[in-house]
């Protein structure tokens, strides 16, 4: 969608009435998201028993890191035989893996998707760019901490972290996730007001929902 | 008549005022343009000289002498020659004329500059609109006066506790502790 696209216009239905539309309401939903309770005992452990062997990664490359990615999916390292695979859209995918620096622009992207994610979700950082700014700390365009914009699981340390280290990464992940402890979702929602203001401290052209899953 | 780039640099020299002329290598000059004669000069060279390609257009920011330095680099492929004119702008009043007109890609080059330098170039299509930044209301980045680690501190949350460490030291420190 373009910019022009968002704006408030008129529309004309075909017998030519006039129909005032605001885009940013009316095309998207806007309930906040709400954190969900977690399930009786074995039911939920057995849940994130799942979740934590089936983990499909969004297929969504931001700094260098994303190089990582390759090696990774295909035979050398192999991520598949863990239950770690990659996804075309957010709708489909349960981990967001950050792969370096992000500036403004791209973070705006990287919060729409992460939105359109379904609970539960979980994020990886990769690199020390997302962990205090890394190499970009002092550069005009890039986040230095990306835990102030997304609820984050698990950190990776590196520049760039080797395959190994993401798959030991993964497996971190996994642990957290069975001992009931992804709830990155919930955080996000809790503490909803304060991630939203400073998204939108940095993005100063915000242009798109508040919440548009 | 047989191109020799010492031709074209004379010519230059006479007709358009250019001075400062450096060989970097064979096949690499530059030259200097006063600003009002630039864009003739670059047209002069387009046609008839043969410099048909536009390599980049570039901006150097010298704070202390309170100049913009563009550098528009020609190449003539038929010669194997490069060419880059070097045009002097006060920085005060950052305004160019734009050569769109014979390079379409100029447009971008200059639009780019816009945004990073503050550099204008009226007339250029497009030029207003926001390049790479998105809703950027700070001053032009690429300029030296601007604060980028200042800047980044004021808004990105700069986590606490960062330090650096010289590698040298530190890595014959972690190799050979008791030297
Ligand atoms: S941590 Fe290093 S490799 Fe990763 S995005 Fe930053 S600079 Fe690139």
């Amino acid at each position: 969608m373009s910019k022009e696209d968002l704006e408030k216009r008129t529309v004309y239905s075909p017998e030519g009435e006039p129909i005032e539309i605001d885009p940013l309401n009316d095309y998207f939903l806007d309930l906040r998201p709400e954190s969900y309770a977690p399930r009786n005992g074995v039911i939920e452990q057995f849940a994130n028993w799942a979740r934590a062997e089936s983990l499909w990664v969004l297929g969504f490359g931001t700094g260098c890191g994303a190089i990582e990615m390759r090696p990774l999916m295909t035979p050398r390292f192999d991520a598949y035989r863990f239950g770690i695979q990659w996804r075309p859209t957010p709708r489909q995918s349960s981990v967001f893996v950050i792969s370096g620096y992000l500036s403004v622009k791209t973070l705006k992207r990287v919060i729409r998707s992460y939105e359109q994610m379904q609970n539960p979700k979980f994020v990886v950082a990769l690199g020390s760019c997302t962990i205090n700014g890394g190499m970009y700390w002092d550069s005009y365009n890039t986040i230095n901490r990306l835990d102030h914009y997304l609820p984050v699981d698990v950190y990776i340390t590196g520049c760039m972290p080797r395959p190994e280290a993401l798959l030991a990464g993964f497996e971190e992940l996994k642990k957290r996730i069975k001992a009931g402890k992804g709830d990155g979702a919930n955080k996000y929602a809790d503490n909803f007001d304060w991630y939203k203001a400073n998204q939108k401290k940095i993005i100063k052209d915000w242009d798109m929902p508040d919440y548009n899953w | 008549m047989e191109f020799q780039i010492d031709q074209v640099i004379g010519n230059l020299n006479e007709l358009f005022g250019g001075k400062d002329h450096h060989r970097q290598r064979k096949g690499l000059d530059f030259i200097t343009i006063p600003k009002e004669q630039a864009v003739a000069a670059i047209t002069y060279l387009s046609n008839p000289e043969g410099f048909k390609h536009l390599v980049l257009l570039t901006a150097v920011d010298w704070l202390e002498q309170g100049q913009f330095q563009l550098t528009y680099l020609l190449n003539n492929p038929d010669n194997k020659q490069d060419l880059g004119i070097r045009v002097l702008i006060p920085r005060d009043q950052a305004v160019m004329d734009s050569i769109h007109d014979l390079w379409g890609q100029a447009a971008t080059y200059q639009r780019e500059l816009r945004e990073m330098f503050g550099i204008h170039f009226p007339g250029s299509p497009r030029v207003d609109q926001p390049f790479i930044l998105e809703g950027w209301d700070g001053p032009p980045p690429y300029r030296r006066d601007f604060d980028t680690k200042k800047y980044a501190e004021e808004t990105y949350f700069p986590r606490p506790g960062r330090s650096s460490n010289d590698p040298t030291e530190y890595m014959k420190h972690q190799l050979y502790p008791d030297e």
